[in-house]
């Protein structure tokens, strides 16, 4: 994986390389920087363009790019995903945002059947590097459809990559380094913190994207997150703080492929793992962690691993998701039971 | 739409009418089912006869040597068909999927196309490949499971097989807009994309958005389907109430329906297509009426679905005998050019079987190798694993 060019400064840089931003604005900033970096990176998706994407995600690059390179598609996902296979096999590196969760399975198909196999089935000869962009998860009291954690199923297929950015500076980096990517990555922002703020540092060399990373050290067990539940955990690890536990979060940043590596070290040393997310249990990323823990830690477990996830259930209707969603006092209700093993 | 209380209360002893927006059984069955003739719009410039005739909107030039390698394209590709059917009956390839019958309508397609034009094949296109210049030993690891496709799509500009019904349509609409957004549209240099799929495949969604994606960004790109009448055992009439041709209307692009078994026609109205796309114009709907000769593949039983007399009829429409009557009575090839194509399919077919019986199973690494362009280190621990463990067993075998 190549690093993305440093200098990527324009007349409309600001002066200082280190500012505060949402999330949401670090995402249209990134995106803004690879498509000054590479005049082959569009943009596709259902109001992306005048518009600027429902959440504003895109907002100002067609004004700056133009039609051609930030589309206004037909509002069909497996239209959105199947053309950008033709786009990418064409030398375009095509980023497609699914406007909610929910709507991605419209585009599984293509996503599963060409996306992910076409480099396999071709031995190389075709290389997709399509970005699909989408926010997911809960907790902004929506409708049906839009608040879904479906990551699992694109992590459980070979030929793609799935990513996760939970702060304003991995944002940044993170979609910049997704689009250089020659692989296709599925790119899952957490809606529900797209306006928290965070310092990002735009001249900053950023950290690998297929890498995990430790936000917290601690002693006593360990908590694994990733997007919107990383807040979720850090908040935790703070509380515990106050009453005198040590926990340790690890934001996993990479779904797949998984880098469990800084997750076992952090096991080997606190013997409690407690794994953080949205989704539903069964089958899933949580599960995938789990074993492999198991696998890779058997001797230093001092308690089952335990996991704190959405309930194997539809979403339910948005006055229950407090109740479906995982938050600090489930997490540290956890964190006892593992505690007192 | 009418309500259900006219569905559950019918006018005593009407008989139904038909008007603009609904036809009756009859008509649509009627239009549908008309093999005999393909409807009054089919574009025919060879009948089943060899008589060359004229149509009003398509007409072509053709030399006879240019008749001659038409004829010897579609002699060849039926062989290299038979013999990997035979192929299959011998164990030597797990499936086959036959074109017999179809060889006019890929071949009059794929002459049409430029070296600078792309295509995005379904699976039953042997013939399209061999227009796009690739040796039909590279389509047998298919089908015997050693490999799945290995021409270069590329270089070839023929995009693998695409086995998902429909898929490939919409990855073809997005490379002809591709070909748009880099200028490469607008004047007779122009490129173009054709995309193949058939009489099953109208009814997939990716089809539908296929044809809105085309038809909103202009893109230059020839849907051409095959109808040959039957999607395993289902004929067209389960898949559409109008012919599909006129199907293009409602995108807002034309619809021609050819006859696919007259390779002239065919090549006249894929060439006229095309060059409407490369000048921008696109994209357009080719229904190439046709029909499927043999089974859906070697695994499937038509004798289950439809009557042999169908068959027995479309035997009269053969795409290949109509073409030698014409080259004969015109005197445009003598004993000697048939018996040499003759040589040639034996010769092809000679290789075909070499190269088939002596293709080698794929390494065990092949399973792991290109999952990823940029790697995978979980993937690799894996591979690691399991080739330490096949190297456990005696010689390395297992």
């Amino acid at each position: 994986m190549a690093a993305p060019t440093m200098d990527r400064s324009s007349a409309a840089a600001p002066a200082s390389p280190v500012q505060t931003l949402t999330i949401s604005k670090a995402l249209n900033m990134g995106l803004r920087a690879a498509m000054e970096a590479n005049p082959k990176v569009i943009m596709m998706g259902e109001d992306i363009g005048k518009l600027g994407g429902v959440f504003r995600i895109t907002d100002g690059l067609q004004k700056d790019f133009g039609e051609q390179r930030v589309l206004d598609t037909p509002l069909a996902e497996s239209g959105i995903i199947g053309t950008a296979v033709g786009l990418a096999i064409r030398g375009y590196r095509p980023v497609c945002e699914i406007q909610f969760d929910g709507f991605i399975f419209p585009g599984f198909d293509q996503i599963v059947s060409q996306v992910a196999k076409l480099h396999y089935r071709t031995q190389g000869k075709i290389k997709l590097p399509i970005v699909i962009r989408v926010p997911f998860g809960g907790g902004i009291g929506a409708v049906e459809h839009h608040s879904e954690s479906p990551e699992s199923y694109f992590a459980h297929t070979a030929g793609l990559k799935v990513v996760s950015c939970s702060n304003p500076a991995d944002a940044y980096w993170m979609i910049q380094q997704a689009i250089d990517s020659d692989d296709p990555v599925l790119f899952f922002e957490p809606k529900r913190r797209y306006y928290e703020k965070g310092e990002v540092d735009t001249t900053a060399q950023p950290g690998k994207l297929f890498e995990s990373r430790v936000l917290r050290s601690g002693t006593d067990a360990t908590l694994v997150a990733y997007g919107p539940m990383v807040r979720t955990s850090l908040d935790a690890a703070n509380a515990a703080a106050e009453d005198g536990t040590s926990l340790e979060v690890i934001d996993l940043r990479t779904l797949s492929p998984l880098d469990l590596a800084p997750v076992y070290d952090s096991v080997r040393r606190t013997g409690r793992l407690i794994v953080v997310s949205e989704a539903p249990s069964e089958s899933s990323i949580s599960s995938e962690i789990a074993a492999k823990v198991q696998q890779e830690c058997f001797y230093s477990l001092q308690a089952p691993v335990l996991r704190v996830t959405g309930f194997d259930t539809p979403y339910p209707p948005s006055k229950l998701e407090e109740e479906f969603l995982p938050d600090l006092d489930r997490v540290l209700h956890a964190v006892d039971r593992s505690l007192a093993w | 739409m009418s309500s259900p209380e006219q569905w559950t209360h019918p006018e005593p002893d009407a008989a139904p009418a038909a008007t603009a927006a609904k036809p009756t059984a009859e008509q649509v069955i009627a239009g549908l089912r008309a093999t005999d003739e393909g409807g009054a719009d089919l574009v025919q410039l060879l009948t089943p006869e060899g008589e060359r005739v004229q149509h009003p909107d398509f007409d072509i030039d053709i030399t006879p040597e240019e008749l001659r390698g038409l004829y010897r394209d579609m002699v060849l590709i039926r062989r290299v068909d038979r013999e990997a059917n035979a192929l299959q009956r011998k164990g030597q390839l797990g499936i086959w999927v036959p074109l017999l019958g179809q060889e006019a309508a890929q071949i009059g397609a794929g002459r049409a196309m430029r070296q600078t034009d792309m295509a995005f094949p379904s699976y039953r296109e042997h013939g399209i490949a061999w227009t796009r210049g690739i040796n039909p030993t590279e389509l047998l690891g298919i089908f015997r499971g050693t490999d799945q496709g290995t021409w270069d799509p590329v270089e070839k500009r023929f995009h693998p097989y695409t086995i998902v019904i429909g898929n490939q349509v919409l990855n073809a609409a997005g490379y002809a807009m591709g070909q748009k957004f880099d200028g490469k549209v607008g004047d007779d240099e122009g490129e173009a994309t054709m995309c193949f799929f058939g009489d099953g495949a109208t009814s997939q969604g990716d089809v539908h958005e296929g044809f809105v994606w085309a038809a909103v960004y202009d893109a230059p790109l020839v849907f051409f389907c095959q109808n040959n009448q039957w999607a395993i055992s289902e004929p067209t009439e389960r898949q559409s109430r109008l012919p599909l041709y006129q199907r293009a209307r409602g995108y807002g692009f034309p619809g021609i329906r050819v006859d696919g078994n007259d390779v002239l026609a065919t090549l006249a109205v894929t060439k006229w297509a095309l060059d409407e796309c490369r000048h921008g114009n696109g994209p357009i709907l080719i229904e190439a009426f046709t029909y499927r000769m043999d089974a859906h593949t070697t695994s499937d039983d038509p004798t289950r679905y439809r009557l042999s007399d169908e068959l027995e009829m479309w035997k009269l429409k053969d795409p290949i005998e109509r073409v030698k009557v014409y080259l004969v009575r015109q005197q445009w090839a003598d004993h000697e050019f048939f018996e040499g194509v003759e040589a040639d399919a034996d010769k092809l077919g000679e290789e075909l079987r070499e190269f088939c019986t002596n293709m080698p199973d794929p390494p065990a690494e092949r399973i792991f190798s290109n999952v990823y362009a940029e790697g995978n280190h979980n993937l690799e621990a894996q591979r690691d694993e399991f080739l330490d463990y096949v190297s456990g067993f005696a010689g390395g075998e297992h």
